[in-house]
C-alpha cells in the first residue's frame, strides 16, 4: 500500500505530456483545414452554402466535446475495425475545432472592410483573387491572436482523449493516481505540465492581441 | 495623335448612359439619367450631395446593378444583368478612384500597382515591375515604389491609386471626389495629375467639388440634382447658368 | 460494412435521459449563478486598489484559463476525499463549474468594466454617489450590457463541459448516456441521441439569457439592439 510518487512516475507524466502535443498539434493541423473550408463555407456568394454551414456550426458548437468524442469513436467502431483511440479523438477535436475555428475566421475576413474588396473587384479581378491576395492577408493579421488563444483551448481539450482509454498528459495522471493515491500531487504537477504548456500561447495571443491594436491606432 | 486621324467621322461615345434608373429600396437615386461621353472627352459632374454622382459612376463599371435602362461602356453592354465575366471584361477597361483611396495596405506601393496585371492580365514580374515604374512616374511617385501606404500622405496614396488603375491601361477613367478627403494643401498635386492624364487624351469622367478644375479642364460639366441630369454645358455654364437650381448651387459652392 | 440504426431500444430509458437533463440543468443553474456572482466580485477585485489581491485573482484566473476542466474537477473531486472530506459528485461537479466559469467570467466583464469611459465614474462622482451606488449603476450594469453576448457563449460552454462531470459519476446527460450504452450496447445510437439533447439544452439556455437580457437592460429592449 506504500506506493509513492517518485521520478519514475514523474517521467511517465512527461510521456502523456508528450502525446497530448502530438494530438494537439493533430488536432490543430486538421481542425485548421476544415475550419478554413467551413469559413468558405460561411463567407459564400451562395446563401444556400451559407445556411448549411451555419447549421454544422451550431450544431457542433451545441455539443459537448465529449459526446463528439464518444460519437466518433463508437461511430468508427461501426466499420468494424479496431479504433485507435488517438484517431477517434484527433477527429473529435478536428470537427470540434473546425466549427470554433471557421468562426473565428469568417469574423475576420468580414472585418476586412468591404471597399476593399470593392476595390479589388474594381481592377477586374475574380473574387477567389481578390480573397486570396487582399482580403486573406489582412483577415490573417487579425486572426493570430485568437487564433493562438483557441490553441489553448484545443491543448486543454485534448485531456477529454483520456475518457477513451488515449494514454495523455491527463489519462496518465490518472493511471499515476490509482496506484499511488495521492490525487493532489499527481494532479497538481500534470495541472502544472498543462499550464507550463498553455501559459506561454496565452501571454503570445494577449501580446499578438496587443500590438494589433497599437498598430491599427 | 494618330488615334485622331485614325477616327472614324462620327465616333462612337466611350461611355454611353440611356435612361437609367437605379433604386435602393424604395429610394430613387437614379431617375432616368442619360448622357455620353466621347472617346478622349473630360466630363466633370457636380451637384449637391447625395445627389446620385458616385452612384452613377458605380453603376458604370458595374459596382451596382442598375434597374432600368442601359450603359455602354468601350463597347461593353451593361444592362440590368450581368455575368461576372463580363464585368471583368468591363473593369479592364474602367478605372475607378474612390475618395477613399483603398490601397492595399499589406502591399507595398509598387506591389498595389502590379497585383492586377500579374493576376488579370498574368504579366511577367519583370514586365510587372517596369508597367509599375512607368505609372508611378506618371503620377511622380517613382521613388516611393517600396513605401507602404501608410507611409504616404493622402495626396501620395490618392496618385498610388491613380497609378494602380493606369497601371490596368483602362480606357475610361472614373474619379469620385478623389480630392475631398485631402487637406487643401495636398488636392493640387492629385488634380496635376488628373490634369496631365486629361492633355495625355484619357477620357474621364469625374465627380468633384472642385469647381476651378471642371471648368478648366473638363470639356462638359454635368450638374446632377435629384438623381437626374440637370443642366450640361462648356465652362460658360459657371459664369451663366441657365437653371435657377445650378446658379444657387454655384453661390453655394463659392 | 452495413449497420443497422436500431434507435427505438433507447425509447425505454426515456425517463432516465430526462432525469439526466435535469442534473444538467441543475448544475448550469447553480453554476450560473454563482459563477456570475463570484466572476463579477473578481472583476471587481481586479481591478481595485488592493494590489495583494488584484494579483491574488489574477494567478487565480490564469491557473483556471491555462488548465483543463477535467484536470480541475478530478483535483478538487479526488483530492478532497483523500483528504478525508468525500463530497458528494454533485457538489463537487457544482464547485469545480463555479470556479471555472468564474475565472473566464471575470475576464469577460473586466474587459466590459475597461469600456466604461472614466469621464462617465467622475460626472457620477460629482454628483455625490456612494461608491457601490457608481459600482453597479455607473460601471457594471453598461459593462455587463455590452458583453452580454459573449458571457452568454461562456455559459452555453459551460453547460457543454458539465458531461466532464460524467467522469465522476455525477449524473447528468452524458453519464445517463454511459450507463444506457453499457445496457443496451448501441453506444453510437445512445450519443447520437443525446446530441440533440444538449442542442435543446443550449437553445434553451439561450433562450433564458436572451430573456434575462430582455429584462435587465430596458436600453437595449427599446432601441432594438440585438442582444
Ligand atoms: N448602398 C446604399 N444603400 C442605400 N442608399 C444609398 C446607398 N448608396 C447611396 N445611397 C443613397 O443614394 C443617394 C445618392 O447617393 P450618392 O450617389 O452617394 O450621392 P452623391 O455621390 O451625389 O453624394 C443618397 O440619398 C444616398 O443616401
Ligand atoms: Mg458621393
Amino acid at each position: 500500500m506504500d506506493i509513492v510518487f517518485n521520478w519514475s512516475y514523474f517521467g511517465y507524466l512527461l510521456y502523456g505530456a508528450m502525446w497530448t502535443l502530438v494530438l494537439s498539434a493533430c488536432a490543430f493541423v486538421l481542425g485548421g483545414a476544415a475550419g478554413f473550408l467551413v469559413m468558405l463555407a460561411r463567407t459564400a456568394q451562395s446563401r444556400l452554402i451559407r445556411q448549411i454551414a451555419l447549421v454544422y456550426v451550431e450544431i457542433i458548437q451545441g455539443t459537448p466535446l465529449l459526446v463528439l468524442l464518444f460519437i466518433a469513436y463508437f461511430g468508427l467502431g461501426v466499420f468494424g475495425i479496431e479504433v485507435p483511440p488517438l484517431v477517434a479523438a484527433a477527429i473529435s477535436l478536428m470537427i470540434n475545432a473546425s466549427a470554433f475555428l471557421g468562426e473565428i475566421w469568417k469574423g475576420c475576413v468580414e472585418a476586412v472592410p468591404r471597399t476593399q474588396r470593392e476595390a479589388a473587384e474594381c481592377l477586374a479581378l475574380t473574387r477567389w483573387q481578390a480573397f486570396v491576395d487582399v482580403i486573406l492577408p489582412q483577415a490573417a493579421r487579425i486572426a493570430t491572436p485568437p487564433t493562438v488563444g483557441f490553441m489553448v483551448q484545443m491543448l486543454k481539450n485534448t485531456s477529454l482523449a483520456s475518457v477513451v482509454g488515449f494514454v495523455e498528459l491527463t489519462r496518465a495522471a490518472q493511471v499515476i493516481n490509482n496506484s499511488t493515491i495521492q490525487p493532489f500531487l499527481v494532479f497538481g504537477i500534470a495541472g502544472t505540465m498543462y499550464f507550463v504548456l498553455c501559459y506561454p500561447l496565452t501571454a503570445w495571443s494577449r501580446s499578438l492581441e496587443r500590438t494589433l491594436n497599437v498598430g491599427r491606432r | 495623335m494618330s488615334a485622331a486621324v485614325n477616327a472614324p467621322a462620327v465616333a462612337l461615345p466611350a461611355v454611353a448612359l440611356k435612361d437609367v434608373r437605379k433604386s435602393y429600396g424604395p429610394l430613387e437615386v437614379l431617375k432616368g439619367v442619360s448622357f455620353d461621353v466621347a472617346p478622349g472627352e473630360v466630363v466633370a459632374i457636380i451637384g449637391a450631395s447625395g445627389s446620385g454622382k458616385s452612384t452613377a459612376l458605380r453603376c458604370i463599371n458595374g459596382l451596382e446593378s442598375i434597374q432600368a435602362g442601359s450603359i455602354e461602356v468601350c463597347g461593353h453592354h451593361v444592362g440590368t444583368q450581368r455575368s461576372d465575366a463580363e464585368l471583368r471584361a468591363l473593369r479592364q477597361d474602367v478605372g475607378i478612384v474612390f475618395q477613399s483611396y483603398n490601397l492595399f495596405p499589406h502591399l507595398t506601393v509598387e506591389q498595389n500597382v502590379t497585383l492586377a496585371p500579374r493576376r488579370v492580365k498574368r504579366i511577367g514580374n519583370a514586365a510587372a515591375k517596369d508597367l509599375a515604374r512607368a505609372c508611378l512616374a506618371q503620377v511622380g511617385l517613382a521613388e516611393k515604389a517600396d513605401s507602404y501606404p501608410e507611409q504616404l500622405s493622402g495626396g501620395q496614396q490618392q496618385r498610388v491609386a491613380i497609378a494602380r488603375s493606369l497601371a490596368m491601361q483602362p480606357k475610361v477613367m472614373l474619379f469620385d471626389e478623389v480630392t475631398s478627403a485631402l487637406d487643401p494643401h495636398l488636392t493640387g498635386e492629385v488634380l496635376r495629375v488628373m490634369e496631365k492624364l486629361a492633355r495625355d487624351g484619357m477620357t474621364m469622367i469625374t465627380v468633384t467639388h472642385e469647381m476651378g478644375f471642371a471648368r478648366r479642364v473638363a470639356n462638359r460639366t454635368i450638374f446632377m440634382r435629384d438623381g437626374l441630369v440637370w443642366e450640361v454645358g462648356g465652362a460658360e455654364m459657371f459664369a451663366a447658368p441657365r437653371t435657377p437650381e445650378l446658379q444657387s448651387f454655384l453661390g453655394s459652392e463659392l | 460494412m452495413r449497420y443497422d440504426f436500431d434507435f427505438a431500444v433507447l425509447l425505454d430509458y426515456w425517463p432516465d435521459f430526462l432525469a439526466g437533463a435535469w442534473v444538467t440543468l441543475q448544475l448550469t443553474f447553480l453554476a450560473t449563478v454563482f459563477g456570475m456572482a463570484i466572476g463579477t466580485l473578481c472583476a471587481i477585485g481586479a481591478r481595485g486598489k488592493r494590489r495583494w489581491l488584484a494579483r491574488a485573482i489574477g494567478i487565480y484566473v490564469e491557473i483556471i484559463r491555462n488548465t483543463p476542466f477535467l484536470i480541475q474537477i478530478f483535483f478538487l473531486y479526488f483530492g478532497l476525499a483523500s483528504a478525508g472530506l468525500r463530497l458528494p459528485v454533485f457538489t463537487a461537479a457544482v464547485i469545480a463549474m463555479v470556479f471555472n466559469v468564474a475565472a473566464y467570467c471575470s475576464e469577460i466583464i473586466r474587459a466590459g468594466m475597461d469600456t466604461v469611459h472614466p469621464g462617465q465614474i467622475e460626472a457620477a462622482q460629482s454628483l455625490g454617489m456612494s461608491t457601490p451606488t457608481i459600482y453597479w449603476d455607473v460601471i457594471l450594469r453598461p459593462a455587463i450590457e455590452r458583453v452580454y453576448p459573449a458571457l452568454t457563449g461562456q455559459f452555453v460552454l459551460m453547460m457543454l463541459s458539465s458531461s466532464v462531470a460524467s467522469q465522476i459519476s455525477t449524473e447528468e446527460l452524458t453519464a445517463v448516456a454511459n450507463n444506457v450504452q453499457s445496457f443496451t450496447f448501441r453506444s453510437l445510437e445512445t450519443f447520437l441521441a443525446i446530441a440533440p439533447m444538449y442542442l435543446a439544452l443550449a437553445a434553451l439556455l439561450k433562450l433564458s439569457f436572451w430573456g434575462i437580457g430582455l429584462f435587465a437592460f430596458p436600453r437595449r429592449r427599446r432601441l432594438g439592439t440585438a442582444l
